[in-house]
């Protein structure tokens, strides 16, 4: 604990907390657009930690993740909107949307854990697209989720009648719906980063590792595979329904089309570019994905404006292109991604060398 | 013999055509360091798959300990006491020798996530009680230097140490080693014949797999000889020495 205790670390835990509180201000100064892209970093940190223990620590390949994102959402919107009438707590739903996610999970991995690499990717692909299709066609016969229109309305998130969604004065301070949201976000993802240290420096964390290391030793130890590679599915899985709670939440509103293949694919990119395994390297990799390309999207329409006089190329489709230029570059130059753990550095400069 | 540890009654395994364990039978008991030779191919690695739930047999059966041994899962094997090594070491390589070990201690502790999430007394003892095992494990085979390098840049003969202390570390009755003197020099190989006494002595018993003659011989209390997987002989070593169907087995042809 000493360590904790010293001066540098303490000052450079200051400033961290002074920056996340000031976030939210400074970025409302470019509009609350800006505070709300802030929100989705820190919700796309929560997903791409979820992920980062299937695929970083227990070194299982998950194309579908993004459908227990989608069980925790709509088990927000059918719980708290008018669609059923039904507005319940957050603090009920979020671990409703949680334990339910985490069936999912368990209910993908138990048929599918004898599956390796390609093959899982190949089912959970299969799983995360099912789940999609389910949820866009689930309003006939009985409208359970009204299909591809989805379901609006879906309640804020409030304690009592503090309400995250509308502007109100605190301490003569006037916080936005968004900034409450920031907040709200930053406690619980400083909450999921802990939980995911404490997890990886565990001893479930220590048989994950294995696994990904050696499944056969593993086994011959005494380690139940089977039971510890569903822990993790049910984990990671938990993790994505409560982002899926808290994203129907802000939004107000749900539909099929937010979960779609690319959806899981950027989730992945996050894990792999931020460094796997890696959880700074994974929270930098879900910032960087999330905010870069929407400062491409405000950013390269008014160069063009400004430099050729007109807007040559259409914002939308250039993200795309650049976005690709940029993985392909990261996974040339920085393969084990761009902030991995100081071992998996290692590891790869060592086959590299091998190689030469 | 005293008590009897393993008690493996007519086990056969076949891939396809090829039978590579035809009805083999042995008793070791309690204590013993137990040999298992034979030419390559005589299926001394399958009989060690079998009896550690890696591959089902089948036919025949385990009795390890009093009760039956129901060997269809690796995990359960190592809960019951029976801990391997592999031929081709298997150590988990990016993580650190006393890590190695600390995953050893996963069969005999209980920790959940629960447990990881909320560091309560029990799981912060627990984990401290896994370091302290692991690290005396360390000690006790003599790599106690090389606890934090990652285990695969330990030495050849280190892996070797460190593979049979993230065996012990899950607290076996029965220890089987699957050619632990393979590539060792002779200094390296006198100094694991020291420790598998240590432990012998410490009240393991063992069930060995060596191509290395002199230190089979020196080392075990009895021998099984396998040959296209069948056994061919059981007995002291000085015995298995001079029998003709071992010296065939080995040396190809009759020996006049």
């Amino acid at each position: 604990m000493a360590k904790w205790l010293n001066p540098r670390s303490a000052l450079g835990l200051a400033l961290i907390a002074a920056v996340l509180v000031a976030l939210p201000f400074v970025a409302a100064l470019g509009g609350q657009a800006w505070v709300r892209i802030v929100n989705f970093a820190i919700l796309y940190v929560f997903l791409a930690l979820g992920l980062n223990i299937v695929v970083g620590f227990a070194g299982l390949l998950d194309l579908g993740y993004i459908a227990f994102y989608a069980v925790g959402a709509y088990v927000y919107a059918l719980l708290a909107s008018p669609h059923f009438g039904l507005h319940l707590p957050f603090w009920a739903i979020l671990p409703i949307g949680a334990v339910l996610a985490c069936g999912f999970g368990v209910a993908l991995g138990s048929p599918t854990l004898k599956l390796r690499g390609d093959y899982l990717a190949i089912v959970t692909l299969g799983f995360g697209e099912i789940i999609r299709i389910f949820l866009n066609n689930l309003n006939a016969p009985v409208n359970i989720t009204n299909g591809a229109q989805g379901v609006t309305l879906i309640d804020p998130i409030a304690v009592g009648g503090f309400k995250f969604s509308a502007a109100s004065q605190i301490f003569g301070l006037t916080v936005s719906g968004p900034q409450k949201y920031y907040f709200f976000l930053v406690a619980l993802a400083l909450l999921v980063i802990v939980i995911n240290l404490r997890l990886q420096h565990s001893r479930i964390g220590r048989a994950w590792q294995a696994i990904r290391e050696d499944e056969i030793a593993a086994k011959a130890i005494g380690i139940n595979t089977r039971n510890i590679k569903l822990l993790a599915f049910a984990m990671g899985a938990s993790f994505g329904g409560i982002a899926g709670g808290i994203f129907s939440a802000m939004q107000g509103f749900v539909s099929p089309e937010s979960f779609s293949l690319i959806e899981s694919v950027m989730v992945l990119a996050m894990v792999v570019l931020g460094g796997m395994g890696h959880i700074p390297g994974v929270i930098l990799g879900a910032v960087l994905l999330t905010v870069l390309p929407e400062v491409l999207r405000y950013g390269v329409g008014p160069i063009q404006q400004v430099v050729f006089g007109k807007v040559l190329v259409d914002p939308e489709s250039l993200r795309m292109l650049i976005f690709g230029l940029a993985l392909v570059l990261v996974m040339r130059w920085k393969p084990a991604g761009l902030w991995p753990s100081p071992e998996r550095r290692r590891e790869l400069a060592e086959t590299r060398a091998e190689k030469l | 013999m005293a008590e009897v540890l393993l008690r493996a009654a007519g086990v056969g395994k076949h891939f396809g055509g090829v039978k590579a364990l035809r009805d083999v039978s042995l008793t070791i008991g309690l204590g013993e360091v137990y040999g298992l030779i034979g030419p390559n191919g005589a299926g001394k690695t399958t009989f060690f798959n079998c009896l550690t739930g890696l591959y089902v047999p089948d036919g025949g059966a385990f009795d390890f300990a009093g009760r039956p041994l129901k060997a269809d899962a690796p995990h359960q094997a190592a809960e019951r006491g029976i801990a391997r090594t592999f031929q081709n070491i298997r150590l988990f390589g990016n993580m650190s020798a006393v890590e190695n070990v600390m995953v050893g201690r996963h069969v005999r502790t209980g920790a959940g996530v629960f447990g990881a999430m909320f560091r309560d007394a029990r799981t912060r003892a627990e984990e401290a009680a896994i370091r302290r095992r692991a690290a005396e494990l360390l000690h006790y085979v003599g790599i106690a230097d090389r606890a934090d390098d990652l285990a695969k840049n330990l030495s050849y003969g280190d892996q070797r140490r460190l593979e049979i202390a993230r065996a012990l570390a899950t607290e076996p009755q029965l220890l089987c080693l699957d050619e632990p003197a393979a590539g060792m020099n002779a200094t390296e190989t006198e100094e694991l014949r020291l420790l598998i006494e240590g432990i012998r002595r410490d009240g393991t018993t063992i069930l060995l797999i060596e191509h290395d003659v002199k230190l089979v011989m020196g080392l075990c209390d009895r021998v099984a000889v396998l040959d296209y997987g069948e056994k061919i002989c059981e007995d002291v070593p000085a015995v298995v020495q001079k029998d003709s169907r071992v010296i065939e087995a080995y040396l190809g042809g009759s020996v006049a």
